[in-house]
């Protein structure tokens, strides 16, 4: 053997060997896998027969849950499952999901399905990869039709063909408040938006001076810091335009500057930029930029801040012990429209897009669409936190009373729900000129219209 | 064999991973014993030892290095090409404008007052009897990761409202002082020149530790020459002392210059880039992989680079002299 060959086995030794160092450094997700326990008959599979016998199959699922904690109810609820129809599903999470997914589309390593927290990023990767993505199936169709209200349907939609099948649900439009606090001082809940407005004042009136204050605010998130501020002005979009406007306002079909965006970024401002209203315990309207959304609404446990507004999922973030419900320490009530005939709600939720249109992958993707799923979901989450826009979803599987409350508003006859806007626009804007714009807003005191214009001019091309 | 080249579970990864560092081991140590061998030509022990270095460098360095050049001339899907429409957005944008401001800031801020800090402090505690310790106490701050930096400083500058206990030390002397408490973070532009004020304190020891052992290797003969003709002081220090210790003046200003570009940590800890104090590091990270824009993001870190090369140029310049000096 020559030297030279010697040499060149060595150095591809070499390199294999980084090579392999690299791949196990790059090995991320906790990827578990349930076991299958075979096919198994009964009334309680009797709901499953029309997934068929999918003995041997496996399907892969993808999602932002990675610690294994927050993952088992996930695990959990595909059980029943994979016990009737004999399937097994592989189920993966990574914290950098979003990031993670457009990569593997594109090297080749698509999942099954993908637990999509974004109805802009579906649209994205459909129009990125449109022989990647596949169209739901018919059976997925058909329980989405069934089981859901219409406007889901268009979220998992993109150019007018249905992907992505609705899986979990939160609720937005909530003021979080103490009931104890209001029942000392003798205040109601608000009904309409003017009577919120007057109970601010009122409220304002009866602490001059003093750093209690009606509202307590924080958009601080790290590198996403400004989306709780987006969260406030597509609640007023809803309230002050209505839910059509809202529609074309997220579609682009008005631009992110028209007057009427502006004048509901300046309601959010009667609020927000309102120093006799915030920001309650924590000092005046620029700690809004630097105090965190996690503890934003700890005030009121202080007492020096009466309202806070933010979604079902702050129940998390109040701290052990803390008693949350109608007759505990802290409760939500509904945020208020204009009047009191409309309800517009502001939610967001996850979509199962499917990236293969093998047929148990079909069955599985219909499976989450239906009752059965949901109704899994929720007995398999103990601690709270979850629901679904299900019809068929049980409300007394629901553990928490803030979750059967946003499951009551989802139900409601006269709600009318939409998707959080920032969701749904491209990321450039919802991920980054919406927030960092509102952040301005409040921290550099930044004009409504200044800050309309800004993101109107960072709207993609195409 | 499946679990080695899909290992699932913690144990099997650990596993995996000892047993590759065990194979690159036993090939590395294969190479030596090989090329180590005497009356081989002489390129084969070349090779041997280069070989490695440059495969690694052409593959993790130059080739993703011009993959990114080529994703800054093209569409986000890195699929058209768009010419120089990347670079006009960059330049021509009001938010990157005051982005490319503040790196300019930073950039000539901190080599400079860090470089001028380290050297007056060598300079004093030089030759005192409590020097180890002074050095010590400054060095400290470069073994904290600048993470670790960011999450310390934004304590120091926490700000809670007036008539409440502050956390922060600097809000609390302000409020002792009889001042009310101030968001350093928030208000532009005092707030880019508060995170300057972290790396400079980073960067302060390496500055001290470098040109302390260059006054250290001045030759007594010159100082004592100095003395003879009557040259004291600050005379001493701006006429012998520095001139003395001016190539590792440059090289540790220029070395700080580019760690200075490259710092996006303390930033995105401590205001992540808002309310105008993002750099063009900081900026890139946001663009490639929070805001979908991996053109942008490649247009940032390619303008870097041009940023960056005229440095690395002077520096490989000057210590090419200073080492034909010797």
């Amino acid at each position: 053997m020559s030297h030279a060959r010697t040499a060149r086995r060595v150095l591809a030794a070499v390199a294999s060997a980084t090579a392999l160092l690299a791949i196990s450094a790059c090995s991320s997700g906790t990827p578990t896998q349930t076991a299958a326990t075979g096919s198994s008959s009964g009334d309680e599979c009797a709901a499953y027969q029309v997934y068929g016998d999918l003995s041997g199959k496996t399907i892969s699922v993808f999602t932002s849950i990675a610690s294994d904690a927050e993952a088992k109810p996930h695990t959990d609820s595909y059980k029943m499952f994979e016990k009737c129809t004999g399937a097994t599903i592989k189920y993966e999470g990574s914290r950098d999901f979003e990031a993670q997914l457009p990569v593997r589309l594109a090297a080749g390593n698509a999942p099954d399905i993908a637990y999509i927290p974004q109805p802009g990023l579906l649209q994205t990767l459909v129009r990125d990869y449109p022989d990647k993505v596949f169209a739901a199936g018919d059976l997925a169709n058909k329980n989405v039709d069934t089981y859901y209200a219409p406007e889901w349907k268009t979220y998992g939609s993109v150019d007018g063909k249905f992907y992505a099948v609705p899986v979990g649900a939160n609720v937005k439009s909530f003021v979080w408040y103490s009931p104890q606090m209001f029942a000392d001082k003798g205040y109601a809940i608000p009904t309409t938006w003017d009577e919120m407005i007057a109970l601010s004042d009122k409220i304002a009136a009866d602490n001059p001076g003093s750093a209690t204050k009606p509202w307590c605010a924080g958009i601080e998130s790290g590198s996403a810091t400004g989306w709780p501020a987006t969260d406030w002005i597509e609640d007023i979009m809803l309230r002050v335009n209505g839910p059509d406007v809202y529609d074309q306002w997220v579609s682009h079909a008005i631009p992110f500057n028209d007057p009427k965006v502006v004048a509901a970024i300046d309601k959010a401002g009667e609020i927000l930029k309102n120093d006799k209203f915030v920001n309650g315990g924590l000092g005046g309207v620029k700690t809004i930029a630097t105090t965190s959304f996690t503890e934003a609404g700890l005030p009121i446990l202080d007492g020096t801040c009466y309202m806070h507004r933010q979604a079902s999922f702050y129940q998390a973030n109040w701290g052990d012990g803390v008693n949350v419900g109608e007759d505990g320490d802290v409760w939500a009530f509904y945020l208020p429209s204009m009047s009191a005939d409309t309800k517009p709600v502001l939610g967001g939720g996850e979509f199962a897009a499917a990236f293969s249109d093998r047929p148990e992958v079909q069955a599985f993707q219909a499976f989450l669409a239906s009752p059965e799923w949901s109704n899994e979901k929720a007995k398999a989450t103990p601690n709270g936190g979850w629901l679904s826009a299900n019809k068929e979803l049980d409300p007394n599987n629901l553990v928490k009373p803030i979750d059967k409350l946003s499951y009551q508003i989802l139900m409601d006859e006269k709600a009318v729900f939409r998707f959080d806007g920032s969701d749904m626009m491209p990321s450039a804007v919802g991920a980054g000129s919406f927030w960092k714009q509102m952040t301005n807003w409040i921290a550099l005191g930044t004009s409504s219209q200044d800050v309309a214009d800004a993101i109107e001019k960072s709207w993609p091309k195409k | 064999m499946s679990w080695f080249l899909k290992p699932e579970t913690q144990p099997e990864k650990i596993l995996v991973m000892l047993l590759a560092i065990l194979l690159f081991a036993l090939v590395m140590a294969l190479v030596l014993l090989v090329v180590d061998r005497p009356r081989l030509p002489k390129w084969v022990p070349a090779t041997g030892y280069l070989g490695p270095a440059v495969l690694l460098i052409t593959f993790g360095l130059l080739w993703p290095g011009m993959l990114t050049i080529k994703a800054s001339f093209f569409d986000r899907l890195n699929r058209d090409f768009v010419g120089l429409e990347n670079y006009i957005y960059i330049f021509t944008d009001q938010g990157f404008l005051i982005v490319l401001g503040n790196t300019v800031l930073w950039v000539v801020l901190v080599p400079l007052v860090a470089t001028a800090l380290g050297l007056i402090y060598a300079v004093l505690v030089d030759r005192t009897r409590a020097e180890k310790l002074a050095k010590t106490l400054i060095f400290l701050p470069m073994a904290i990761s600048m993470v670790g930096a960011g999450i310390i400083w934004k304590f120091m500058y926490e700000y809670k409202p007036k008539g409440v206990n502050q956390i922060g030390l600097l809000n609390q002397v302000v409020v002792w002082l009889g001042g009310e408490p101030q968001q350093w973070l928030l208000n532009p532009p005092l707030n880019t020149f508060m995170l300057i004020v972290v790396m400079i304190w980073i960067q302060a020891g390496f500055a001290m530790t470098v040109l302390s052992a260059a006054i250290k290797a001045i030759p007594d003969e010159i100082i004592e020459a100095a003395k003879v003709d009557g040259v004291t002081g600050t005379k001493l220090f701006f006429w012998v002392t520095i001139p003395s210790v001016r190539p590792a003046i440059i090289v540790v200003l220029t070395t700080i210059a580019m760690a200075t570009l490259k710092a996006f940590d303390i930033v995105y800890t401590m205001t992540g880039g808002n309310f105008n104090t993002s750099v063009v590091a900081n900026e890139f990270y946001f663009q490639s992989f929070v805001q979908g824009g991996p053109q942008i993001g490649a247009a940032l870190a390619t303008l870097l680079f041009i940023m960056i090369t005229p440095i690395i140029v002077y520096n490989l310049r000057q210590m090419r002299i200073s080492e034909g000096e010797r």
